[in-house]
């Protein structure tokens, strides 16, 4: 109940303090954006592509696949609108560690490994099939611990150039910082194909890429750290679409 | 694709020098008047300390007044005048750390290491630029009168 209403008064300053959390989308060229839009002609749907075919797949060992359970990939419309969210025994799980609890508990495989192409490419076809619906994450309950530290995390200061992710995603979103426009810095594209690995990656590779720009620690894919600041990014993309698999430059 | 390498990680790479160490100064008001461990800076050297994209990288979020550099950004504000508008000791503190003067300040401390949480070990327990090259861009920056 403390909690609850703590974390009440939380989203009223940071609704009070921050300026308004932007899409993704309307951050990018328009040339990006198109592209974005068009399967056709964005590189991120080979990744989706191949996310379908191993969810039909069944694995070594006679276990099910993912499809043996779950029916047809379709059936997942809404699910990544829900995550990160807290699983029955505590852990805060994101929908990479989701897949990944399937693979290892129900299909006893081994795991696919973070940032891989097999769990970027089934990571990317459960979440479009989200595409457009509002994130909508649980923020109650066991969740409330977990949105505190991401928020805690989001507003420390980082690094040798000492700077939190709030002095650029709430600050100065909408300036240059070089050749890159400053966005809200949500998570609601990811994974994304961007251009500059010229391949699919994580939310957790991006932050990765932030706290190296500030000369900070990298935390590990699928750390406690950035898992905390993924659930707390999709606190303030509250009610903006799932855009994945986003298009960056 | 190649030209649009994140500035972010440009920002982020360079190693430091061997054996930096953060000089003593004085603080009076805003400003420390006093040149860091008495060198003379040069606005030559500083001019391309502040253009360098491995170490300094001003310009990710400055803008100065030259026409021959492209995608300078507007996190900070624009450099041209600053040398009219600042004292050096003005602006030798912001650069070697602008929360001296405002706790709340957005631009990094280049002459610091104290009281930063998470550094990289690369960087651990150096500052971003040595006491010669604050002094470089001091001069550099105070002769920037328009
Ligand atoms: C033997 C059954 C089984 C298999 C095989 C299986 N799952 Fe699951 N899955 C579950 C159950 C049961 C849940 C509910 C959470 C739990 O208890 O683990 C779940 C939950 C999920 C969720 C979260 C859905 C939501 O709305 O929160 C996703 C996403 C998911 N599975 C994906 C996969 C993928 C991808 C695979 C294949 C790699 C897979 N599952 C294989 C049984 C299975
Ligand atoms: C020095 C400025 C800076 C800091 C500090 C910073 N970022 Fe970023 N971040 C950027 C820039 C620039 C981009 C690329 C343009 C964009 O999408 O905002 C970016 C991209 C992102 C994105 C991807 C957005 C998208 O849709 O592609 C996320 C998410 C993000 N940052 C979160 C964070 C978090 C969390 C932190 C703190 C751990 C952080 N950032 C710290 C500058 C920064
Ligand atoms: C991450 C962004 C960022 C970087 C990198 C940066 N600055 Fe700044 N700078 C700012 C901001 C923002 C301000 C305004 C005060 C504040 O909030 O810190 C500022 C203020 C200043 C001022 C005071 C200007 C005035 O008119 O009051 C000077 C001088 C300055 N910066 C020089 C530099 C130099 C030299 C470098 C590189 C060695 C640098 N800055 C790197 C963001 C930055």
């Amino acid at each position: 109940m403390r909690a609850t209403i703590a974390f009440a008064l939380m989203l009223a300053a940071t609704a009070a303090g921050a300026g308004e959390v932007r899409a993704p989308a309307t951050f990018l060229s328009p040339d990006l954006r198109a592209l974005q839009d068009d399967p056709s002609r964005h590189p991120g749907w080979l990744w989706v592509d191949s996310g379908e075919t191993l969810w039909r797949a069944a694995p070594a060992g006679g276990r099910p696949s993912c499809q043996g359970c779950h029916g047809d990939i379709g059936g997942m419309r809404g699910a990544a609108t829900r995550y990160p969210q807290v699983a029955g025994d505590g852990r805060l799980l994101n929908l990479e560690g989701r897949i990944e609890t399937c693979r290892s508990r129900h299909q006893q495989a081994p795991a696919f490994g973070y940032e891989s192409d097999d769990l970027l490419a089934l990571t990317a076809a459960v979440a479009v099939q989200s595409r457009g619906l509002p994130t909508a994450v649980a923020t109650d309950g066991p969740a409330a611990s977990f949105v505190a530290e991401g928020r805690r995390l989001f507003e420390t200061r980082m690094g040798q150039l000492n700077l939190s992710c709030a002095h650029c995603h709430e600050a100065n979103v909408g300036r240059r910082l070089r050749g890159d426009v400053i966005s809200s810095g949500v998570g609601t594209g990811f994974p994304a194909y961007r251009l500059e690995w010229n391949t699919m990656g994580s939310l957790h590779r991006r932050l990765r890429a932030c706290s190296l720009g500030v000369r900070a620690t990298q935390f590990s894919y699928g750390s406690a750290e950035y898992l905390a600041l993924e659930l707390y990014l999709a606190v303030r993309a509250r009610g903006l679409p799932v855009e994945s698999p986003g298009l960056r430059r | 694709m190649r030209g649009f390498r994140a500035a972010l990680v440009v920002l982020g790479l360079a190693a430091p020098a061997a054996g930096q160490e953060v000089a003593p100064f004085v603080v009076s008001g805003d400003a420390v008047a006093a040149p860091l461990g008495g060198l003379t800076g040069s606005a030559e050297r500083g001019a391309r300390i502040v253009r360098n994209r491995e170490t300094a990288n001003c310009l990710i979020c400055h803008t100065i007044p030259d026409p021959a550099e492209t995608f300078m950004g507007e996190v900070g504000p624009l450099l041209a005048g600053v040398g009219a508008r600042l004292t050096p000791g003005q602006i030798r503190l912001r650069v070697i750390d602008p929360t001296l003067a405002n706790p709340a300040a957005v631009m990094p401390a280049y002459h610091r290491v104290a009281g930063l949480a998470h550094v990289d070990e690369r960087w651990r327990g150096r500052p971003v630029l040595s006491a010669q090259e604050i002094e470089d861009v001091v001069a550099y920056l105070s002769a920037l009168k328009e």
